[in-house]
């Protein structure tokens, strides 16, 4: 197994080696084996793309859109899709094209932030619950329930209209609908782990819980929560594309799929792509980040060694 | 000299009311330092409850625990906690299956505060016999026998003067028990550790230890020598169907 | 053991594994013949010893690949034998004893219960005459209180009642042959030896083979007949139980050195010493 370093190895052979020289190496041999695990699954491999190519259209959006997403242009306004236009323009002349890629970077930006702000806070409040168990296991887990037991869009949508409508506040409403899961998520991962020998180790050596739950429960706990928010995508896109219809989340004139869809609709007969484009965007966005969650969950699964 | 480790009129009892289990009854012994203590018995007899009541691990007992000659309870300092260390059974589960191996042996020197940490990293691999480039590896790309070793590098990183073995053999072949029980004794015999070695197998307890206690049902029905484990000259029925296996 | 029709004939058996580093094979040429007797399959983890029991239930992963030369059970060819053979096989001509009970039971059903269905399945016969079976099984495998055990379910048997409950409800259909991989290692010392004995009789009195895949070296050179000793997908040496201490081969001869022993005590035990040449077909 061990072949003298001298004699090269092919870059395969090197990165599938149990016999590692480096921790570079190890890290290297671990991506590479995940990369061809995503390989060898043609559809996570296409939603892995799909979110790719979404990206770098978000990022990229002012050089690619022909025209200024919010530029009025009344004479030219609701012309159906044409080589100059090509998914048309909206009843204020707006090239819908541009504004499907700026609405782009508004769905990632909300679903990013949502992303950030929920993965700790469930962790936290799922794995604090599992560790310690009791009555903080209770009570954690009891405040918990009371968030699941609304439907998210209308929990989100009660926080909105509370909090008045704008970007920031969509984020914060849809994160009080994201949490749980991966609260109990968190919970139930750390009570398979809480009293395994790794973890008592630590604790007989003195380890504290903060140290505990961060070093030893993060890394057990972070595939599935990864995988999990992925999943949570879809939602979180619907149910920010949700509000933007209802007008609850980002603000006219900034472009966003939802807002797009709603205000489209009473020209639905007259001019289909207004609805059907966003629309498109949207089903395509959240069934990519299923096919990659899907694909991430067999991936990361911790039993594929 | 002052035992390693005494302990005196040990009880522990899980449970409580009429449903309460006693899973240790009313058990005291002592090891000299330097010297190996068996605990042997079978499945429920408590001697793994022993064990843990003298780890640290668990929540309630009564009775006396002194290592070294100061008394412990159930709350332990930094300093009490690296006297005692364990190494587990399984070698499968007791390492962090996303920790390297360095990973795994640095957590205790960063819990504990020490300086100099990749000397005493390398020190402590070589003390057990593995190659300095393990220490990337993650414990799937070892072997049983390999993983033990780490276990007990991660026990000796702290430089304890008792080691707790829970079974440290039972889940590995019979050649790498061999080893594994050989480098117990080389390191016994170069650091003057103390051993409680926690058993079902009566040959391995009698290769290991000097002093050996029968359990069962929570308390000690024979305590005896080596010699005598050896030459069969024991009181009790449970020891001989423990040995003999009849 | 005067009967010696063979039951099962393995010549040249080889499973290889399809992984990403490549191909790896697990049992590389394996033959042997089982007759009526108790044949001890000894080695140590990845020897390749259970993988070969499993290679004849044709119980392995789809990415396993099982080849041989031959591997005839009494009048049937395994290699050619459809989905729909092996499942009269399995179960029924050949039993399996596994070593934890509890992961072999259904969690849900009482134990009588289990054995009824296996009776039912395997016997064509009523519910009724399956429950009499079921308590006639039972007691036959000297459990003292059958119509208590009957309704008990798994998580309430101890380890050597669930070992004896997985004897019954495989000597229901009475098959020909048992491979029973590592049946007692999962028990403590003073049941072990009443399995083993139950085991022998019941096998001794209805003539059937035994497969006995272990680790333990002690106890197979006192239960079975014969041994074979596996190193690494081969077989390295085959001898019979009671001159095991006269082996020839330097890897059996390691194993029983670095055998902690009360009988013979030593202060360092013998480290095995790996040659490569063991890796080597036709020693």
């Amino acid at each position: 197994m061990s072949a003298p370093q001298a004699t090269r190895m092919s870059l395969h052979a090197w990165l599938v080696t149990d016999d590692v020289t480096s921790a570079r190496q190890a890290k290297l041999g671990r991506a590479y084996r995940a990369w061809r695990e995503l390989v060898a699954n043609p559809l996570a491999f296409g939603g892995a793309l799909f979110v790719l190519l979404l990206i770098l259209l978000a990022v990229f959006a002012p050089w690619i859109a022909p025209y200024n997403p919010n530029a009025q242009d009344l004479a030219a306004a609701l012309r159906p899709p044409s080589g100059v236009n090509w998914f048309g323009t909206d009843e204020y002349g707006r090239d819908v094209f541009s504004r499907i890629l700026f609405g782009a970077r508004t769905t990632l930006y909300t679903s990013l932030l949502v992303v950030v702000i929920v993965a700790p806070i469930g962790f936290l409040v799922g794995a604090t619950a599992g560790y310690l168990g009791g009555w903080i296991d209770t009570i954690l887990m009891r405040i918990t329930d009371i968030f699941l037991a609304f439907p998210g869009l209308v929990l989100a949508l009660a926080f909105s209209a509370a909090l008045g409508p704008g970007i920031e506040n969509a984020v914060i409403a849809i994160s009080l609908t994201v949490w749980p899961p991966i609260a109990r998520l968190a919970r139930a991962e750390t009570l398979t782990v809480r009293n395994a020998d790794y973890v008592v180790a630590a604790k007989l050596q003195g380890a504290r819980m903060g140290r505990v739950l961060w070093r030893h429960i993060v890394p057990i706990c972070a595939p599935s929560i990864v995988v999990r928010l992925t999943l949570s995508m879809a939602s979180i896109i619907l149910t920010a594309a949700g509000l933007g219809f209802l007008g609850l989340g980002v603000q006219p004139p900034t472009a966003e799929w939802g807002a797009m869809a709603a205000s489209g609709r009473q020209y639905l007969l007259d001019a289909w792509w207004l609805t059907t484009v966003p629309g498109v965007a949207i089903l395509l966005v959240s069934l990519a980040f299923n096919l990659l969650g899907d694909g991430l969950r067999d991936i990361l699964d911790p039993r594929n060694g | 000299m002052t035992p390693a480790i005494a302990v005196e009129n040990l009880i522990v009892t899980f449970g409580e009311g009429p449903a309460a289990f006693r899973a240790v009854n009313d058990v005291s012994f002592a090891i000299e330092p330097g010297k190996s203590f068996g605990l042997v018995g079978e499945s429920g007899c408590g001697k793994s409850t022993v064990m843990g009541a003298i780890a640290g691990r668990l929540a309630k007992w009564q009775g006396d625990i002194s290592i070294e000659g100061e008394r412990v309870t159930q709350r332990r300092s930094l300093a009490q906690r690296a006297r005692v260390q364990m190494v587990f059974q399984d070698p499968y589960g007791s390492l962090h299956p996303r920790h390297t191996i360095e990973r795994t042996l640095l957590e205790p020197l960063e819990i504990h505060g020490l300086g100099d940490r990749d000397r005493r990293v390398g020190e402590v691999l070589e003390q057990v016999g593995l190659p300095q480039r393990f220490r990337y590896r993650f414990p799937h790309q070892l072997s049983g026998g390999q993983r033990q070793r780490v276990a007990i590098a991660r026990a000796l990183i702290l430089s304890p003067a008792l080691l707790l073995l829970d079974e440290p053999t039972s889940a590995l072949d019979v050649s790498v028990q061999a080893e594994i029980l050989n480098l117990l004794k080389t390191l016994q015999r170069e650091k003057g550790l103390t051993y409680l070695l926690v058993s079902h197998d009566m040959a391995v307890i009698a290769h290991m230890c000097d002093d050996i206690a029968v359990m069962r049902e929570g308390r000690f029905v024979e305590v005896t020598d080596r010699h005598r484990l050896i030459a069969g000259s024991f009181e009790n029925d449970y020891t001989r169907l423990l040995r003999n296996g009849v | 053991m005067a009967d010696n029709a063979s039951l099962l004939q393995i010549e040249n058996l080889r499973v290889r594994f399809r992984t990403l580093a490549g191909p790896i094979e697990a049992v590389r040429g394996v033959s042997f013949t089982l007759g009526r007797e108790k044949l001890g399959i000894i080695g140590e983890s990845g020897s390749g010893k259970s993988m070969t029991g499993r290679a004849i239930m044709r119980l392995l992963p789809k990415s396993a690949e099982i080849v041989a030369d031959r591997l005839q059970f009494e009048e049937l060819d395994l290699r050619a034998a459809s989905e729909k053979q092996m499942q009269a096989v399995r179960g029924k001509r050949i039993g399996m004893i596994l070593q934890d009970p509890k992961y072999s039971l259904n969690p849900v059903m009482s134990v009588g219960a289990q054995i009824g269905e296996m009776a039912r399945f395997h016997l064509k016969v009523s519910k009724r005459e399956a429950e009499q079976r079921t308590l006639a099984m039972l007691e036959q495998v000297h459990i003292r209180d059958p119509r208590r055990v009957y309704n008990l379910y798994p998580h309430e048997v101890s380890g050597g009642m669930g070992q004896r409950v997985m004897i019954a409800m495989m000597l229901l259909s009475s098959p020909s042959m048992i491979i029973a991989d590592e049946p007692t290692s999962a028990l403590d010392v003073s049941v072990r030896s009443q399995i083993l004995e139950l085991l022998d009789e019941l096998i001794v009195s209805r003539g059937i083979g035994l497969m006995f895949i272990s680790h333990d070296l002690n106890m197979v050179r006192s239960f079975c007949d014969r041994v074979l000793i596996m190193y690494s997908g081969r077989i390295v040496e085959t001898i019979k139980a009671s001159e095991l201490e006269n082996a020839q081969h330097p890897y059996t001869i390691g194993l029983l050195n670095a055998l902690p022993r009360i009988d013979a005590p030593r202060e360092t035990l013998a480290v095995l010493q790996r040659d490569p040449s063991w890796l080597e077909p036709n020693r």
